[in-house]
């Protein structure tokens, strides 16, 4: 997305919309969540037709490629949406001296979490 | 109102503490509200599958606290908070695409999301006791 594809030439000229890179956090905020509506569609049937399955049937369900794939994705969506519907939570809500500190723990433990996550899957898929 | 470098008067947010509450500024702040309780529950996604990972012992533990009321119930919320903000965030996919900003329609999207989340959390639970079957 380049810089200001998405702005009118109107507003551009008279100054109006985010100074930095909102436009820009915008457009990815909206991309995840149109990823997001098929994946996560697809994890919570799949969630409800596995609940309370014991540990080889969740085990055989998580380890088909299907599977796998579809969770590495979502959980790179997932937290990426995270990251920026959070950071527009902070931005808006905090003003003190812990903006700065909650905005960058934010980021940090999204892409923490979502290593974790992935890792985890991949141990599940590929783990003796 | 503000005045901008322009000179055009650009409006301001509506102060909240004597603004009465509506069907579209309850919904604007449920989507922001599901949303960070929605992070929490995907902490708990990763949590779950390091517990599996992890092997029998671990998943036992978590498949254990999912299974008690405190887990039941949180599970439940989350239910909820997810469909709200998957619902509302369709809302807000289609605002953006330029699609449903008459009055009647904000109305109508707006309770159909109230509508539907309650219909599909209550459907994912009805399932869940009738199919899948409670206590296994």
């Amino acid at each position: 997305m380049n810089r200001g594809a998405m702005r009118t030439p109107l507003g551009r000229a008279l100054g109006l919309g985010s100074a930095r890179d909102g436009v820009e956090d915008w457009w990815r905020e909206r991309v995840s969540a149109v990823a997001l509506v098929p994946l996560t569609g697809w994890f919570a049937v799949s969630i409800l037709a596995h609940a309370g399955d014991r540990y080889p049937a969740v085990i055989s369900w998580l380890r088909s490629p299907v599977t796998t794939t579809l969770l590495v994705l979502l959980l790179i969506a997932l937290f990426y949406h995270t990251a920026l519907g959070l950071q527009v939570v902070i931005e808006d809500y905090v003003h003190s001296r812990a903006k700065f500190p909650a905005l960058i723990g934010v980021r940090l433990g999204c892409i923490a979490l979502a290593v974790a996550g992935i890792v985890a899957t991949l141990v599940i898929a590929f783990g003796a | 109102m503000v005045q901008t470098l322009s000179g055009r008067p650009r409006p301001l947010s509506p102060n909240i503490q004597i603004y009465r509450p509506q069907l579209t500024s309850v919904l604007s702040i449920a989507n922001r509200i599901t949303g960070v309780a929605l992070s929490v529950y995907a902490v708990a996604l990763v949590i779950w599958l390091l517990a599996v990972a992890a092997g029998p012992d671990s998943y036992a533990v978590a498949h254990t606290f999912i299974r008690s009321w405190l887990g039941q119930i949180l599970l439940f919320g989350g239910t909820f908070c997810f469909f709200m903000h998957f619902c509302g965030g369709i809302r807000h996919l289609a605002w953006d695409a330029g699609y449903g900003f008459s009055l009647r329609a904000i109305y109508a999207s707006g309770w159909a999301v109230v509508a539907v989340s309650i219909a599909l959390t209550l459907l994912t639970w009805a399932i869940e006791f009738a199919v899948a079957g409670y206590g296994r």
